[in-house]
């Protein structure tokens, strides 16, 4: 195990400074450099490389990705250009509200998703299986723009007007008002990870379901409900848990999606404003906070898989 | 008639995907025919109309058809969607091949690599591409299949593991063959099975990624028809009147479902016959 | 409570159960009928796709979804099986009909300690409080012979051998102490040493239970050292059954004398030859006599109709019409040998020197950082000699290092040290370059399932190496057409992809794809231990042709002494990454004895009844190929070991005869007092 913990701890370090460095190649070394990004299409060539002078941009690369890594560890954002303010201001509020919508999302998902997909498992074949599994198929197809969209169509028209369209509202305001502003956008989440989890639940039980030792513990003449609970559970849904870890991060890019659709203030909205205002510096610490945190997760749902599971505890 | 019964009853998913796309497929090749208006085609005076006999399935806010429109932009889906994992494949498959082949410190330092760019959810990814390089439906296109290519790498390296210790490959290095010919002549033959069902999965993801962009302002372009950038248009609108927002919206879940559908059968029937 | 005495524990009458597939009903038991007493054990023999485990599925009412009771009936104990309700079927299994699986590391729940999987059958059936159960527990670990089952109990599988999962897997079994016990293949897939303790441990239990066996394997040996009564499966009918001393030496069914004619018998006691043809198609059954198309004493009658059941002797019957013919024939007496045996010593063709390979070595970073494993010492300081035209045999159990040894020589590994030299036959000249080489040197894999590419056909197989060979396009074509004839395949074959092939079929493109260049030292690694017994043979001979045809040399990758014994000139004994003992195969089968050597001699079940050769034990398992031990690597499990001197002084290599070498520190004089395992080369006839 220590083994193990010291081999992942070691590429995870690695992966993170890879994850830097393409952050800062992805918007330094295309063709679009940064002083273009900022000035637009049309800068004349003098003024772009007197903005590159500016920016130091003018100085090698290696040089200039030290420089931004530094600061990055240090603490040192760097100062958003559209919204002139150092980015460490601007970031912590946005990600406090992303990972609230996460996390509201996460523990719905988690709730509803694993004993969801678990019954469907156990009645394989019959028609409760059969509908969840076609609710699973419609929710991993809608887009989560067209999902959000019709909620707020139905939840949030003029003729229910259950929720507000969008927006958010902070805490201080009121529980209420700070609530309503939530459901909506979490709901979306919810529903598109929903169909996730679901599917891999089902699909990693039924696996174990038909694996030889399940065989052994029917054959050892337990019940149906002691070979679910003692025998196909844990070892089903471990499995499926590393799968959503990795499946999260892939739909975590629809929170961009759905922050725009709702008007949220969360880092996707945040990426978004600073792609739309060509501001560097914040976009490249957003992204890279984004792609971080993901990588980070998925490191931890690897160590909890592994203390999990014996065979790789035990090495 | 009783083979489709019994095509459908043997694996349900597959019937079902393959009906849809091949419906999917037909609608949009044949939409120059089956439109019935043009695709750029403005009436300021019959903006927002109501599913009718006029208009099949309602208006936009310049008064398009939405019928024809939603028509068309199943061709720009389509092509995106195509289009971005043929370039993903192109770029993943080989990278994942080799990687897997080679294994040891290359493969570790390739997988660290690829672990890197997963650690971007794909739509990022995506966009940081578009971003440096300009909204354009090519740009798009570019970014969605880049962003999709280490994700294939990595399911074409975890299979190319399965097949390589296979006594076939050793018989294959045994007499001489080169290492090409037993990534390309001997291991990757054995690969297509799953990455045909990777494929047909992805494709979906990218219609959908393709439309995110789109709905994002940051893929295809005004005037073009197609599905995200028309819910983008609607969004301002869907109060007075939803159906620029459905037409778009059930063609893109339809499409999507059909891909899923395909791809969850092919497995299923692959899974069955070993 | 279970009935009158008299009755039998298991009785089975006409039962048929076909499996519904795309490609139609396969009927994998036709009309089996059989008894088992209390206390009696029940050898069901049969070859893949014989119906074995289909058997034994069906009687723990456990069969695949697909499949169906097409008729019959079993009872056990008197009550109808196939009759019993979901609640009823629970209380009677692993309660009073348990069974012990072929493959016990997947029959084990993962991520449960063994004590609660082995606890568990007594908390199901109420047998014991909790406590209790826990104590049990322990109780039958040691009941099937686990050292210190405290520590067992807290073990997780992964973190014991196959032996001892498998011993885990009886002590489950036993837990809720039944009267009818399934054993399914318990010793396939375990080393022969181990696969002897599990056979003692068998045959010590069955004493102390009193529960009826059934039990199933393909090994006739096996059967024949465990069973009172034997049963013989072919294509799902039962073809003979009768008391296991009977059955063994006046077998009635001609399918049954193939079988034992077949066998590659270690006393050299048995005929070694093939059966015919092949398994039929289950979905298209022959009308008459299954085995018809295949038989030597076919008739007319044979093909009209199934042969009812022919009381043959007491409680010994045969599904034969002609079981008197075959019965009176003569036994067959057709030994082969693939080995040359001419007493002349030529030249080597493959010289080994000092060879070692150690995989995972560990990196520098690793290193560094203080989290280094040792790396796997799969092979260590290995000399020996190949000489041009001999059969040279190299065995051993897992992880002894012959497959590594096998591959080093074919280059497809890279030595951590030492080399290998291969010399033309003829010239003497070493080969180097690497055409040459991967012309000259060829090999022939294990599982032909694995070796042959699922998604090529059969010619395009045989033509990669032609081609890579350059040899012209139009030559290649009617080379390959020779290759197939060669391996008495017809042209029909061409066409076929790998999956349409049975077994031995399979085997025999992998062989002409070895031969297509013209070898002069082909590697044979397990060449025959994936295929049925009633191939073998055929594959052996077709070896010996192509051999004397080329003047080839074998180098013979082996588990199965029995099977060396008939094919190889000189025996290379490997334990742990070593070679112990080196000579010909008469040396080696007589004293003096390397001890392991010895062990592994006296672990041979022979197939017949009557002959029980005294065990050897081997007290614990195979040390990690990690940490191998320090002196003699075997003397943490030597039943001869002198002492301290076995654990640190590696051994010398002592020269018993001319050509037999013995590395052990044991006197040679002392070992050759010792008594010989097996009994004289020769067979009295």
């Amino acid at each position: 195990m220590a083994f193990y913990v010291a081999r992942r701890t070691l590429s995870i370090a690695l992966v993170l400074v890879l994850i830097s460095l393409i952050v800062f190649v992805a918007i330094h070394v295309l063709p679009g450099s940064a002083a273009t990004l900022i000035l637009g299409e049309y800068a004349t060539p003098e003024s772009l490389r007197a903005l590159e002078r500016d920016m130091g941009l003018d100085r090698p690369f290696a040089l200039q990705y030290a420089a931004w890594m530094g600061g990055v560890v240090t603490g040192d954002w760097g100062y958003s250009l559209a919204m002139k303010q150092p980015v460490t201001a601007i970031v912590g509020l946005r990600l406090r509200n992303s990972a609230l919508l996460a996390v509201f999302a996460l523990v719905a998902v988690a709730l509803i998703a694993v004993p969801l997909g678990t019954l469907a498992a156990l009645r394989r074949g019959r028609w409760l299986d059969l509908a969840i599994l076609t609710g699973s198929y419609i929710g991993i197809s809608v887009p989560e723009f067209v999902t959000g969209m019709v909620l707020i169509l139905v939840l949030a028209g003029p003729s229910l007007h259950l929720f507000p369209t969008g927006d958010y509202a902070p805490l201080a305001a009121g529980l209420r008002p700070w609530l309503s502003h939530l459901v909506l956008p979490a709901l979306t989440l919810t529903l598109v990870l929903l169909a996730h989890v679901v599917r891999q639940t089902r699909s990693g039980l039924v696996e174990v379901l038909q694996s030889a030792y399940v065989r052994t513990a029917r054959l050892k003449g337990a019940t149906e409900r002691r070979i679910v609970v003692r025998h196909a559970l844990r070892n089903g849904l471990l499995p499926a848990v590393t799968v959503i870890a990795l499946d999260l991060g892939y739909l975590m890019g629809g929170i961009v999606v759905v922050e725009e659709v709702f008007a949220y203030p969360g880092m996707g909205r945040l990426i978004l404003y600073a792609i739309q205002n060509r501001d560097v510096p914040l976009l490249q610490v957003s992204i890279l906070l984004v792609a971080a945190t993901y990588a980070v997760a998925n490191f931890a749902a690897d160590l909890a898989y592994a203390w999990l599971d014996p065979r790789i505890r035990y090495q | 008639m009783t083979t489709i019964t019994r095509a459908v009853r043997a694996n349900p998913p597959l019937a079902i995907g393959t009906l849809i796309l091949a419906c999917v497929l037909a609608l949009t090749v044949l939409a120059p025919f089956l439109a019935p208006y043009g695709v750029a085609e403005q009436s300021i005076l019959d903006r927002f109309q109501r599913p009718g006999v006029k208009h099949l399935l309602g208006t936009d806010q310049y008064g398009r058809d939405l019928l024809t429109r939603t028509l068309f932009g199943g061709r720009t889906a389509l092509l995106l969607g195509l289009g971005a994992v043929a370039l993903g494949l192109l770029l993943g498959v080989p990278i994942g091949l080799a990687s897997g082949y080679a294994g040891g410190r290359t493969d570790e330092a390739v997988m660290r690599v690829v672990d890197a760019f997963l650690s971007f959810p794909a739509l990022l990814m995506a966009l940081m591409i578009v971003t440096a390089l300009g909204a354009s439906t090519a740009h798009a296109l570019l970014a969605i299949g880049v962003a999709s290519a280490p994700g294939i790498a990595r399911i074409v390296r975890s299979q190319t593991l399965a097949v390589k210790h296979e006594e076939f490959v050793l018989a294959a290095r045994a007499q001489g063959d080169s290492h090409a010919y037993i990534m390309f002549g001997e291991i990757l033959p054995n690969l297509l099975p799953p990455i045909v069902i990777e494929a047909s999965i992805r494709v979906g993801f990218a219609i959908l990624a393709s439309a995110s962009l789109s709905f994002l302002g940051l893929g295809v372009q005004p005037p073009t028809a197609d599905w995200g950038l028309m819910i983008r248009e609607a969004r301002q609108h869907i109060f007075l009147s939803p159906w620029p927002l459905l037409c778009p919206g059930l063609a893109l879940a339809l499409t999507i479902v059909g891909f899923n559908l395909f791809g969850d059968g092919v497995r299923d029937r692959l899974a069955g016959r070993a | 409570m279970s009935g009158q005495a008299a009755e039998p524990a298991l009785q089975i009458e006409r039962l048929s159960v076909s499996f519904a597939t795309p490609r139609g009903e396969v009927r994998a038991l036709r009309e089996v009928s059989l008894e088992i007493e209390g206390g009696e054990v029940f050898g069901i023999a049969g070859e893949s796709g014989s119906g074995k485990s289909t058997l034994a599925y069906a009687i723990m009412r456990d069969l695949a979804p697909n499949a169906r009771v097409a008729g019959g009936a079993i009872r056990f104990a008197g009550e109808d099986l196939l009759g019993l309700a979901p609640d009823a079927l629970r209380r009677i299994r692993g309660r009073r009909i348990a069974m012990v699986y072929q493959d016990p590391k997947s029959a084990l729940n993962p991520s449960m300690r063994i004590g609660p999987q082995i606890a568990e059958v007594l908390e199901i059936h109420a047998l014991a409080s909790r406590p209790g159960a826990a104590a049990r527990a322990l109780e039958l670990l040691a009941l099937v012979n686990i050292p210190d089952p405290p520590a067992v109990a807290r073990a997780y599988p992964h973190q014991l051998s196959g032996g001892m999962q498998q011993r885990v897997v009886i002590a489950m079994a036993l837990a809720g102490d039944p009267a009818l016990l399934i054993m399914d293949e318990p010793t396939t897939g375990l080393d022969v040493t181990t696969q002897a303790r599990i056979l003692e441990l068998v045959a010590d239990l069955r004493h102390d239970i009193g529960a009826a066996i059934l039990y199933i394997s393909h090994d006739l040996a096996v059967i024949a050292q465990v069973s009172d009564r034997v049963g013989i499966l072919y294509a799902g009918e039962l073809v003979e059954s009768a008391p296991a001393a009977q059955l063994f030496h006046r077998p009635a069914h001609p399918y049954t004398r193939g079988l034992l004619d077949a066998l590659p018998d270690i006393d050299l006691a048995r005929a070694f030859r093939p059966i015919r043809g092949r398994l039929p198609d289950l979905t298209r059954r022959p009308e008459g006599c299954v085995f018809a198309p295949r038989c030597d004493f076919l008739e007319d009658a044979c093909t009209r109709a199934q042969p009812p059941m022919a009381t043959v002797g007491e409680s010994h019957v045969a599904r034969c019409l002609r079981w008197e013919t075959a019965m009176a024939a003569p036994p067959m007496r057709q030994e082969r040998r693939l080995g040359a045996a001419s007493g002349e010593i030529a030249a080597a063709v493959a010289s080994v020197r000092n060879l070692t390979k150690h995989y995972d070595e560990p990196g520098a970073l690793t290193r560094w950082l203080g989290l280094a494993r040792p790396p796997v010492h799969a092979l260590d300081d290995v000399t020996l000699e190949v000489r041009g035209g001999e059969v040279l045999a190299l065995v051993g159990e897992s992880g002894c290092g012959k497959t590594t040894l096998g591959r080093l020589v074919l280059r497809l590994l890279a030595p951590t040290s030492g080399a290998v030299t291969v010399r033309r036959r003829q010239s003497g000249a070493e080969v180097t370059s690497d055409a040459e080489f991967r012309r000259v040197v060829r090999i022939v894999f294990q599982n032909p399932d694995s070796s042959l590419n699922p998604m090529k056909r059969v010619a395009a197989i045989l033509d990669r190496p032609l081609a890579i060979q350059g040899v012209p396009r139009r030559a290649r074509r009617l080379r390959v057409r020779e290759l197939l004839e060669a391996v008495r395949l017809d042209a029909g074959y061409l066409h076929r992809l790998p999956r349409a092939l049975s077994g031995g079929e399979k085997q025999r493109v992998a062989i002409a794809r070895a031969f297509a260049t013209g070898p002069e030292l082909v590697v044979l690694d397990e060449p025959l231990s994936a295929l049925d017994v009633s191939s073998q043979a055929s594959v052996v001979d077709l070896l010996t042709e192509l051999r004397s045809r080329l003047d080839a040399t074998y180098v013979f990758i082996s588990h199965d002494l029995s099977l060396v014994r008939h094919l190889a000139d000189r025996i290379g004994v490997m334990y742990l990454g070593r070679v112990v003992e080196l000579g010909t195969v008469d040396e080696v089968f007589r004293p003096p004895y390397h001890p392991y050597t010895r062990a592994l001699l006296s672990s041979i079940p022979v197939p017949d009844p009557s002959v029980r050769a005294p065990t050897v034990r081997l007290e614990g398992t195979v040390p990690s190929a990690r940490r191998p031990p320090s002196g003699c690597r075997f003397h943490t499990r030597c039943p001869s070991k002198l002492g301290r001197i076995c654990e640190e002084v590696e051994p010398p290599l002592q020269n018993a005869d001319g050509t037999h070498w013995l590395a052990c520190h044991i006197p040679l004089e002392d070992l050759r007092r010792e008594p010989p395992v097996r009994p004289a080369s020769e067979p009295d006839a």
